[in-house]
């Protein structure tokens, strides 16, 4: 079975109103032009997870009325600052917050990938987190006295979304270093993925390319977008665009601010006919 | 050799700097052979590098350093090193710090945060507990952050020591008053903490950089940080 190539509106169209979507951070490949598409499209309900915290697209998703809630360990904008659409919504109340600790997430999917119930993670015991989280839960370590230790449920997004450098005819991706996106991958019910391009020869062929390349067993679907991180970084490819991004934190403190960014960046013609 | 006059002007970023560097070498902690630095921490990395290059053999795992970064097994694999006892110091801030060394960055009023919301906890709930030594760090010394009862609890723990603005806390089940930075009074420090803490009748004053470290920080500390942090490398250390 080979994967679709489809365009970056198509590929927005496998994202349903509700789901459960899994979205890196500003560090590891995100999705941008398809968040930008997902909000051209009006999506609705999204539960955002973080992987594993949230950066710019989840500011954007939130501002952009497309999200019902989000769990992750934290959002920000790192240097530009706070991400200030979810700090809005969150005063509004207009989302729902499922905080989250970094290893907690990636040991959640982990389990998924496993296809077991539940993970245990050590630490967190102490923090108000475990309040918050009616679904983790502290049991006695079966193999020892006196340890309580932390089990994790499964967690298996509906949808992952990413931005990877290259694809392969065959539909496998290269993430390179950023293996949390195999995890991830591992986990969800379905990925989707926008590269820069797509080279002809096998990706799982390469010695070199291999470890870092996520098997085409995982992706759904993949759309072809030059730049489609921007304005963050891509790996060695291109540098955040930090001008951009700074400029997008201020706007995104006023209603108003942020309206006229999605008009400028997102909604545009030029904006969406770039991509 | 750097000028008496050029040496005068020291930053307060180059004095934490060193302050964290001396607080990594303190030699009645455990040994710091592996050293992890989180995201959006200039001045705690600037401490590492000051530390490795002043001929230290530490392993520093630097989370957001993109060339050279050590990780191949993407972002768990800090927390899966930690877990098993691989990092032995790690930096910690918070929005709010009290007296008994637990920090907040969930944000005040009703969880999670309906005052005022901070980012999240990001990996501290594990990290506290799990890394033999902590070192928590945060520039701003107010009332506002240092209270006598977080809001909320994102981690415990307890810290080798607290690195703010104005002085340097030492932790024993309770903070303790170890060294003032220039300009600083016990007075002054008192009237800016809203928790309670140890003050012995004498506190010596931070010392200064040493020549040696200020040459070090601005010449290849500032190198190594460029890529990484080239905002903050510019507010110190200027163009060039």
């Amino acid at each position: 079975m080979t994967q679709s190539v489809l365009s970056l509106d198509d590929l927005a169209a496998g994202v349903p109103d509700g789901a459960l979507l899994a979205l890196p951070p500003d560090n590891s490949l995100p999705p941008s032009a398809l968040v930008r598409a997902l909000v051209r499209r009006g999506v609705r309900g999204l539960r955002l997870l973080g992987v594993p915290v949230s950066g710019m697209v989840t500011d954007l998703l939130i501002g952009a009325g497309c999200v019902a809630s989000v769990q992750s360990s934290a959002v920000s904008l790192g240097e530009a600052g706070t991400a200030p659409r979810f700090t809005a919504a969150l005063a509004a109340g207009s989302i729902e917050m499922i905080d989250a600790t970094c290893p907690a997430i990636h040991t959640m999917l982990q389990a998924a990938e496993k296809g077991v119930p539940f993970m245990p993670l050590r630490g967190v015991l102490g923090s108000d987190l475990l309040a918050h989280r009616p679904d983790w839960r502290v049991i006695d370590n079966p193999f020892d006295h006196d340890d309580p230790i932390l089990l994790l449920p499964a967690l298996s997004p509906d949808v992952a979304a990413f931005h990877a450098v290259l694809a392969d005819a065959h539909g496998n991706v290269w993430v390179g270093r950023r293996r949390e996106l195999a995890t991830l991958a591992h986990a969800a019910k379905r990925t989707l993925v926008t590269v820069e391009r797509i080279v002809a020869d096998s990706l799982l062929d390469d010695e070199r390319m291999a470890p870092g390349t996520i098997a085409a067993t995982y992706i759904e679907a993949i759309a072809v977008v030059e730049h489609g991180a921007w304005p963050i970084a891509l790996l060695d490819e291109y540098e955040a665009d930090s001008a951009h991004i700074a400029e997008y934190a201020r706007l995104a403190r006023s209603d108003a601010g942020f309206r006229a960014y999605l008009d400028s960046h997102v909604f545009a013609r030029s904006a969406a006919a770039a991509e | 050799m750097i000028a008496p006059e050029k040496r005068g002007i020291i930053t307060p970023e180059e004095r934490l700097a060193c302050v964290l560097a001396r607080l990594i070498l303190d030699p009645a902690a455990p040994p710091a052979r592996h050293i992890a630095v989180g995201a959006a921490s200039p001045i705690p990395a600037a401490a590492c590098w000051l530390v490795r290059t002043l001929g230290h053999d530490v392993r520093l795992s630097l989370l957001h350093k993109r060339t050279g970064n050590p990780f191949t097994e993407g972002s768990r694999e800090l927390f899966d090193l930690a877990g098993q006892g691989r990092i032995d110091l790690f930096f910690l801030g918070g929005g709010q710090i009290d007296g008994a060394g637990n920090i907040n960055l969930i944000g005040t009023g009703e969880w999670p945060g309906r005052t005022t919301r901070f980012p999240g906890s990001f990996g501290s709930a594990f990290m506290y507990t799990v890394v033999p030594r902590t070192i928590l760090f945060r520039e701003e010394h107010s009332r506002r952050v240092l209270v006598p009862r977080v809001d909320h609890v994102s981690a415990a723990g307890s810290p080798q020591a607290l690195v703010t603005g104005r002085c340097v806390f030492r932790f024993a089940s309770r903070f303790t008053l170890a060294s003032l930075h220039p300009g600083e009074s016990a007075t002054s420090v008192r009237d800016n903490t809203g928790f309670g803490y140890e003050s012995p009748p004498e506190v010596p004053t931070t010392p200064e950089p040493s020549e040696q470290e200020l040459q070090l920080l601005r010449g290849p500390v500032r190198v190594e940080m460029l890529e990484t942090y080239p905002g903050f490398c510019r507010r110190v250390w200027g163009e060039n």
